[in-house]
């Protein structure tokens, strides 16, 4: 089994007639927690999108447990992927064991009663099982995000994206949402791929990053955050992480 | 070049929208075609939810409306046949142009005011929201999950929207004949006489495939919901203005189809 669980060679980024990435080339492996960063509007929530099957590349290759996403290969990868996004997205009407409930309901031969056992149990790993007969609508943004994680994890993905886990959090919520990862990754053995700008968060959590910039229109660096703050010889990179020096 | 650059500018628009809308219609055929094959499929527990929300809430302002209809079209046809002392065939044109044609017309542009917003708003809340996103990440394609269940609850809440509509019109109509000295048994002898099961039938039909419509046009406006600002308002009055439109031009085809078919 190859070591790689995303692969991307050559990728262009973006919408038909607007690309925003170009030749954009890396790897993320099994078991890391592998974080896409830059700054604002700089594409990587877009070449999330990519990864996830929502929008398709326009230039490249980009394989995800070891296939290419196209009409054949879109059920079976979108059942090795679960993804938290930034809102949380969980479905207002229904509770958040309902949520979590739903995919194991569509895509599972369990009974009701095993399913809501299971379900129970993704959420307490998440910290929720309190929470479980709320409404989104009635719980935190922090507790949005962490039954989005159950909800993601339900079907036992190979991989879990995060979009923006700490966009809208106080800091004490978005460190507890960073311990959850590390936790998660530590006992399900699982592959994170986070989007995120927050250096506290990528300091903790993060195996290896990529970053992007928007002016530059492609990728400027790769590597662990110590080695991009330390090492790195892109002024912008060095830039981004000396804001951060006292977090890291 | 200016006019000519908006011209091409609106002719593009058009034909993306014309092929987003083909691509939505051949999506949801092929979903309800799966469904027939696999009915578990269908959310039976969100169209009863859509269904409950369409019809039973909608029962007052549809029967008030359907009530002041009869009410008006008696008086204003009334004025006129009692030049020629017949008022009492205001029961008659009554029924027939209700049940025929008003019945399922009016109920259906109330439908579009009301739930055709309604879903283009809640699926253009969702997709704000990405939960849309989410439902294609996890393999569950949002016309199943969220379109088919509303076009079913709006096509089985068309007829009982429907069936009241017309009765509290020929209600509103007997209330305008009895103050005319028309008694009202007289009105609904009328009414029994030229009321076949074909046009009362023929109304619930039309009224049914007007629900489709309002359904299909406001779910297609919420998934087309753009994240900006007013999105979701854009999305609620096009599905209103659109469902409007819609039902006008089958309305207007079904009447020429009957006309050619002498139905």
């Amino acid at each position: 089994m190859s070591s790689s669980i995303i692969e991307l060679e050559h990728v262009d980024a973006g919408y038909p007639g607007a690309v925003i990435l170009r030749d954009v080339s890396f790897e993320v492996k099994r078991g890391e927690v592998f974080i896409l960063l830059g700054g604002s509007g700089c594409g990587k929530s877009t070449i999330m999108k990519h990864m996830i099957g929502l929008n398709p590349i326009l230039a490249g290759t980009l394989r995800v447990a070891g296939m290419e996403w196209s009409a054949k290969t879109r059920d079976a990868l979108f059942h090795k992927i679960g993804v938290m996004y930034q809102s949380g997205a969980l479905f207002g009407s229904m509770t958040c064991l309902e949520n979590v409930m739903l995919p194991l309901e569509e895509f599972t031969r369990l009974k009701r009663a095993a399913r809501r056992d299971r379900a129970m149990e993704l959420l307490a790993d998440v910290g929720l099982a309190d929470a479980a007969g709320k409404l989104p609508s009635e719980i935190s943004g922090g507790m949005r995000k962490r039954a989005a994680i159950a909800r993601a994890m339900a079907l036992d993905p190979e991989i879990v994206f995060l979009d923006e886990p700490s966009a809208g959090l106080d800091p004490i919520s978005s460190s507890s949402l960073d311990d959850l990862v590390l936790k998660l990754r530590e006992t399900k053995g699982m592959t994170f791929v986070v989007v995120t700008h927050e250096l506290p968060s990528i300091f903790k959590i993060a195996d290896r990053a990529a970053m992007f910039d928007k002016a530059r229109h492609g990728m400027i660096a790769l590597g662990s955050p110590s080695e991009l703050r330390e090492k790195s010889e892109d002024a912008f990179v060095r830039k981004f992480f000396n804001r951060g020096e006292s977090h890291g | 070049m200016k006019p000519l650059e908006a011209l091409g500018r609106r002719a593009c628009e058009f034909a993306e929208s014309t092929r987003e809308n083909l691509a939505f219609l051949g999506e949801t055929t092929a979903c309800a075609l799966g469904m027939l094959v696999h009915p578990g499929r269908f959310r039976l527990r969100d169209a009863a939810l859509a269904f409950e929300r369409a019809s039973f809430d909608a029962l007052p302002v549809t029967t008030g409306i359907g009530f002041l209809l009869g009410l008006i079209l008696a008086f204003e046809s009334a004025a006129a046949l009692r030049m020629f002392g017949v008022e009492v065939y205001v029961s008659d044109l009554l029924a027939i142009g209700l049940f025929r044609e008003l019945g399922p017309l009016v109920t259906a542009i109330v439908l579009a005011g009301r739930t055709g917003s309604a879903f283009a708003a809640e699926i253009g809340a969702m997709k704000v929201d990405e939960e849309l996103d989410a439902l294609t990440t996890m393999g569950l394609p949002p016309v199943r999950f969220l379109v088919m269940p509303r076009v079913v609850a709006a096509v089985a809440a068309m007829p009982v929207l429907t069936i009241f509509a017309e009765l509290a019109g020929l209600i509103g109509g007997a209330i305008v004949l009895s103050m005319m000295d028309v008694p009202t048994p007289v009105f609904w002898r009328h009414v029994a006489d030229v009321s076949t099961v074909f046009t009362i039938s023929f109304g619930i039909v039309k009224g049914a495939f007007f629900g489709a419509l309002v359904g299909l046009v406001g779910c297609a406006a919420g998934m087309r919901t753009t994240t900006a600002a007013d999105g979701v308002g854009r999305a609620a009055t096009s599905a209103v203005v659109g469902g409007i439109v819609a039902i006008a031009v089958a309305d207007g085809l079904l009447a020429y189809l009957c006309y050619l078919w002498n139905i």
